[in-house]
């Protein structure tokens, strides 16, 4: 009941994750079998952080993806459901819009904002007469702002996922907090920050770990508008493109998946602390 | 649930003191309003860009109001052109049996995880949903690896492999949601007593039947949230199948957009409507199952 699932856990996920390690360790190219010979020791790695040119642009674009996710969204899903949670009319349909990018697939999230940003072809040049004065900003072709133009719609989508999420927490607060706030004479912005943040604690918790996880997962928006290049570089998808895509190094394209997977490992294990705290609660 | 619960009976008179006074609920009102029309507008433009004939765009520019009727005609080619109704079916052939499968697997595993205290149950589910958490792309080297290698009988797989063959993605759906779906389904059936399991043991019951015919009804509501949830993850995956997957055709619609787009969507208003009759099935879900699929995502976030 238990042994077979677990034995595809391992095989499938667990198993490949230390395969990862271990081949980042050769220079191997998937082709025939691993020897001794392919082992290179910590070449990968030296290529990796001296020589790669795109390696440090994907970390630092990575560090933007979350930055923006973490800065921005979060705190505006955040905003959103702290207003819609008070009993105002219509809050479900509002709900409801800020919630519907969330279900969206992302490769449909990355067309639809396509048909924003396009060169000479998207709203937003046209809108702003860009086109006709012949000012046209190539927003995903540029390499300096096509990353930002590509966070801006992954945000679109995160917003309403931070929203939905926080309102079930806010939800749960113990109104009786609330109104011992109030009469102690507090303003609803003292409440807030005071009284019901701190008390969502393990909810801000899964919100950052989530929040980190998708901005280290990024891939989809990226891939769809360029493949992930010329500006859009990403961990993710410098691994699919140098071992799978493109070229077969799977040494290589390992030793980038392991330093995706070492960043990963600080809010899984954020995560799985405050899970077994929670069990053992 | 407690959450719920706590709500419903929150006083009218605590509703009526956090209400502000008539200006400041015009000013919400009014902010709300705006941050909406500004979030919505992306996905309206689509939709006005996909029933513009494509005539009158390049004739009048991208945005101008249209001189020619609204037509579905870039829906028609797109659904035509581009083969749509095939690539739906593929995803059919994926996510039915990805959401049939993990919610057998999880709910096995959450009720063996939840009713049952043995050794190292915490570690399992620890196991389980840290893999869920870890991105695709570390594990997608050796997994490709494994899936060119590990021979599979004819009657599973036409090629003899797990690569390029529906099973092989279903299998990685399943495997890699098995994780979140035990998760969420441990922590609600947490909130059923142990003692019916206990007693239906006593009465002579075994195991899975216990699991099937007590525990499994106990947790419909459960089910249902996680079902909307896995459709819709399913459904969205780009990457398992862009992976996994060589045969253009074989492929579930959302990762067939990627060759898509090149081929068939070649004007951004056959883009907006191939985009859109994509978008179409989640869209659908959500609207019909929205409270089961909010419930599924908070489930997870928030204490039983």
């Amino acid at each position: 009941m238990v042994g077979i699932p677990l034995a595809f856990d391992l095989a499938l996920i667990w198993g490949p994750t230390l395969a990862s390690v271990l081949f980042s360790f050769t220079n191997w190219n998937g082709i025939g079998r691993i020897t001794g010979q392919n082992f290179v020791g910590f070449k990968n790695y030296t290529t990796l952080f001296t020589s790669y040119l795109f390696f440090r642009p994907a970390v630092v674009h990575n560090l933007i993806w979350l930055g923006v996710l973490a800065f921005v969204a979060t705190p505006v899903g955040m905003f959103f459901a702290v207003l819609l949670d008070r009993e105002i009319r219509g809050t479900r349909i509002y709900q409801s819009i800020f919630y519907l990018p969330v279900v969206l697939p992302l490769v449909v999230v990355g067309f639809i904002w396509e048909l924003q940003y396009g060169a000479t072809t998207g709203f937003i040049n046209n809108f702003f007469g860009l086109v006709r004065s012949h000012h046209i900003i190539d927003w995903l072709g540029d390499s300096s702002i096509n990353l930002v133009a590509a966070v801006v719609a992954a945000s679109w989508r995160h917003v309403g996922y931070v929203m939905v999420l926080y309102l079930a927490g806010l939800k749960s607060v113990d109104p009786s907090l609330r109104e011992a706030a109030k009469v102690d004479g507090a303003n609803e912005r003292q409440t807030f920050f005071r009284v019901v943040f701190p008390v969502m604690a393990p909810i801000n918790v899964i919100i950052a770990v989530i929040t980190a996880i998708e901005s280290l997962r990024a891939f989809d928006i990226a891939y769809i508008i360029n493949r992930g290049k010329n500006g859009l570089e990403l961990l993710s998808t410098l691994i699919v493109n140098n071992s799978i895509s493109e070229a077969s190094l799977v040494g290589f394209g390992s030793a980038i998946a392991v330093v995706l997977l070492v960043i990963s490992l600080v809010p899984i294990v954020t995560f799985l602390v405050a899970v077994s705290r929670r069990e053992q609660a | 649930m407690a959450v719920q619960a706590r709500v419903a009976v929150r006083p009218a008179v605590q509703a009526q003191a956090r209400r502000g006074p008539a200006a400041g609920r015009v000013v919400l009102h009014g902010f709300l309003i705006a941050m909406c029309a500004v979030w919505v507008f992306p996905l309206v433009w689509a939709v006005y860009e996909a029933f513009r004939p494509v005539g009158d765009t390049v004739l009048h520019g991208y945005v101008s109001l249209p001189h020619q009727p609204l037509t579905f005609g870039n829906f028609v080619s797109a659904w035509v052109n581009a083969d749509l109704p095939h690539y739906y079916l593929n995803t059919l052939a994926v996510a039915v049996p990805g959401v049939v499968l993990t919610l057998l697997v999880a709910s096995m595993l959450a009720f063996a995880i939840s009713q049952f205290s043995w050794k190292f149950n915490v570690l399992v589910l620890l196991i389980f949903t840290a893999g869920n958490l870890l991105p695709q792309q570390v594990i997608i080297i050796p997994l490709y690896w494994v899936y060119l290698n590990t021979p599979m009988p004819p009657l599973l797989s036409d090629n003899g492999l797990l690569y390029d063959q529906y099973i092989g993605v279903i299998l990685i759906h399943v495997v890699f949601q098995t994780g979140f779906a035990t998760f969420v389904l441990s922590n609600y059936m947490k909130t059923i007593t142990r003692e019916i399991t206990e007693s239906a043991l006593v009465d002579g019951a075994n195991i899975l039947r216990i699991w099937w015919s007590v525990i499994l009804p106990l947790c419909r509501p459960a089910l249902a949230a996680m079902a909307t949830l896995l459709f819709t993850f399913i459904y969205n995956d780009f990457f398992w199948a862009l992976v996994l997957m060589e045969t253009g055709a074989k492929r579930p619609i959302v990762s067939a957009l990627n060759n898509l787009q090149g081929e068939y969507f070649i004007n951004y208003d056959l883009l907006g409507a191939g985009a859109l009759l994509a978008a179409v099935p989640s869209i659908l879900v959500f609207i019909a199952f929205q409270r089961h699929f909010v419930r599924g995502l908070t489930l997870g976030a928030t204490k039983g």
